[in-house]
């Protein structure tokens, strides 16, 4: 079943791979923009979070630890963030651009002596029977904890936004702060908790590239991909099932153009070079469009709380 | 950021002392580098800034060595040279094709600054290139990839279409052709000089289509750990030896030596006798060195690859000896017939055999 020398089982599957870290900051900043608040800064958390799980996955040989590190690292330095947005009321902008440069000089700092090192080989964790399935199986049920991690995470924030107590007071400090500080609940309280929730996923996502998908440490490793999340987050209109579909489809855009350009597809490489971007956008915006769109907002998204 | 305004306070620092003193008879000369990639990419980069280290060793106080790393090429590429030269810069080595046009403009401004441009064909009153002969290493590549490949495909991660990766692209494609009929090359361009996960990607879509030896013209070392996880395939070291990822997946590996014309070219501005250049030195000059190849290599293909690498050094044999048609079947170079350094310099065609289109 090949298409042109491209085997497309084999293409989802590093489809899925490639696509994992722009999911997992995307889903973190969803999550973030629906409390109301826009942290620009997914690119500084992610490679931040990659050099921390770096690092910590190098000196104890373990990726678990590695990754939950990642995890903390990312989290740590939303604190920052939330620190700046949510005590001392600065604007969320250029709080967000700081939180991006201060992350990658600080990873760039950290990551110094651990270049050219090689970090433990994460397991892959094929699911019994499953995997068996023909195309199926090798697609989606080959693969290491984290990608079944990132899409469990799109259900659970899916579920948790839609039929929980919880996700209704987010929606409600992200809609209308006031209003929610009003009926008694902590907005700031929220709001860092969502930061943190964002910090640390984005902290993941950048793991997976030093981990994973390269898995080395170098300097800009994430290369622009805190960006593209932020942006698919906007062209999903904060949909959770559309933050997947965006992000697979720049994954898999990138991942397939690089198979055109092997198989030798007649194909100028200009195109195909900005053809994750063009059809990420495209697609998304036409979905987004049918529907409510862009008016899906959170009202309170930037804005600076005060309860006075 | 910080490290730049560390640099600009201490120029100006030693600014204000030499106006303080004029009576300092030797100043120090400064030393500038300008990198494309962070200085540990484990690549390109690296060597650039080893082969500057060795140069400030060999003359100890005598130089003052000044570096910019992951300075992208263009605008702000024009802004950081000026700074170097304004902050009293004696030569600035600008070691990426990227930077041409813009060392061009820089050194109109400052003509008592000596320039030094990687891999460019620009010159000025006070701009030398040099570059290396990467392409006699790109043979001896090729060669071992032609006997080395049991799919007979082989993939090339190439950066920019610039005269300088073309001609890899032709050396290595016209050598594994030559040692097996039957191979076949893909191409993948990344327009770009240093993204580890672009690389990594690039060489999994590779591999994923069956091919089994992967050349890259990229600088860090990421398509390498990529073979190294699929397991049956080769690479080749790029600019550093990348010794780190043999004998499998990396089974050589071209190595830049930059050092020599660094302190030649540092001595000559030291003794006021420096010159503007077109140095291209390849393996018979030391420029480029070949890696140790690999024991994964077998003993009879191994004894061919350094036979053809000390024909290529004694300058015996011309990686671009004709018969050679170019890629629409037009002859190129007749029987015997060896390419001429101008044609090479700006070569712009595939040769025949290869597929795809080079971007314009």
């Amino acid at each position: 079943m090949d298409f042109g020398g491209i085997n497309p089982v084999i293409l989802l599957a590093s489809l899925m791979v490639a696509s994992t870290p722009i999911l997992l900051a995307a889903l973190g900043e969803m999550v973030v923009e629906k409390s109301g608040v826009l942290n620009l800064g997914v690119e500084g958390m992610m490679i931040f979070g990659a050099v921390c799980g770096f690092i910590a996955a190098v000196e104890t040989q373990s990726p678990t630890l590695g990754f939950i590190a990642a995890a903390a690292g990312g989290a740590l330095l939303s604190m920052l963030f939330g620190l700046l947005t949510q005590i001392f009321l600065t604007t969320q902008v250029p709080a967000g651009l700081a939180l991006t440069l201060l992350g990658t000089g600080l990873a760039s700092l950290l990551g110094q002596n651990y270049q050219g090192m090689s970090p433990p080989r994460m397991p892959d964790m094929n699911i019994p029977l499953l995997e068996n399935i023909p195309v199926i199986g090798p697609v989606i049920f080959q693969h290491d904890a984290i990608v079944y991690l990132s899409l469990i995470m799109v259900v659970a924030i899916w579920a948790v936004l839609k039929f929980t107590r919880v996700g209704l007071i987010l929606r409600a400090v992200g809609e209308n702060h006031t209003a929610a500080h009003a009926l008694g609940y902590k907005v700031k309280a929220v709001r860092f908790a969502a930061i943190g929730f964002g910090g640390a996923m984005a902290g993941l996502g950048g793991a997976y590239i030093s981990l994973v998908r390269v898995p080395q440490w170098t300097d800009g490793i994430t290369a622009g991909i805190g960006w593209i999340a932020l942006a698919i987050v906007v062209f999903a209109s904060w949909r959770a099932g559309r933050v997947l579909i965006g992000a697979y489809l720049f994954g898999g855009i990138t991942v397939l153009q690089l198979n055109l350009q092997a198989a030798g597809a007649k194909v100028p490489v200009e195109l195909l070079s900005m053809s994750p971007f063009l059809a990420t956008i495209l697609v998304l915006v036409v979905i987004s469009a049918r529907r409510h769109g862009a008016s899906n907002a959170p009202a309170m998204l930037g804005r600076i709380f005060h309860s006075s | 950021m910080k490290r730049r305004t560390l640099l600009t306070a201490a120029a100006a620092s030693a600014l204000a002392l030499g106006a303080a003193f004029p009576s300092f008879a030797q100043d120090p000369v400064k030393v500038g580098f300008i990198y494309v990639g962070p200085r540990n990419d484990g690549g390109w980069s690296q060597h650039h800034h080893e082969a500057a280290l060795v140069m400030a060793e060999h003359f100890g106080d005598a130089v003052e060595l000044v570096e910019q790393e992951s300075v992208p090429e263009g605008p702000d590429a024009e802004r950081v040279m000026t700074q170097m030269a304004l902050s009293g810069a004696d030569i600035i080595f600008t070691t990426s094709f990227g930077y041409m046009d813009q060392t061009i403009n820089v050194a109109g401004k400052f003509p008592d600054v000596k320039f030094e441009h990687a891999t460019g064909y620009k010159t000025a009153p006070n701009v030398g290139v040099y570059s290396a002969r990467f392409y006699e290493g790109r043979a001896v590549e090729g060669y071992l990839a032609g006997h080395m490949t049991k799919s007979n495909k082989i993939g090339y991660i190439g950066s920019f279409p610039i005269p300088e990766v073309i001609r890899g692209i032709n050396s290595s494609f016209l050598h594994a052709k030559k040692e097996n009929p039957d191979v076949e090359m893909s191409v993948v361009w990344l327009n770009t000089w240093f993204d580890p996960a672009k690389e990594a990607d690039a060489a999994q879509a590779m591999i994923d289509q069956g091919i089994d030896v992967v050349l890259q013209h990229t600088d860090s070392t990421a398509p390498q750990i990529t073979a190294q996880k699929a397991g049956n395939v080769y690479t080749f070291g790029q600019a550093a030896d990348m010794a780190e990822f043999g004998p499998m997946p990396r089974i050589s590996s071209i190595i830049d030596e930059w050092a020599p014309y660094y302190i030649e070219r540092v001595q000559a501005v030291i003794d006021g006798t420096w010159e503007t250049d077109n140095t291209w030195d390849g393996i018979g000059a030391g420029m480029v060195g070949i890696g140790e190849v690999s024991s994964a290599v077998p003993a009879e293909i191994k004894a061919g690859a350094e036979a053809l690498t000390a024909s290529i050094a004694s300058g015996e044999y011309h990686p671009f000896t004709g018969p050679i048609n170019k890629q629409d079947g037009s002859a190129w170079l007749a029987e015997g017939e060896v390419a001429d350094d101008g044609t090479l310099a700006g070569m712009n065609f595939y040769i025949e055999g290869l597929t795809g289109e080079i971007p314009q």
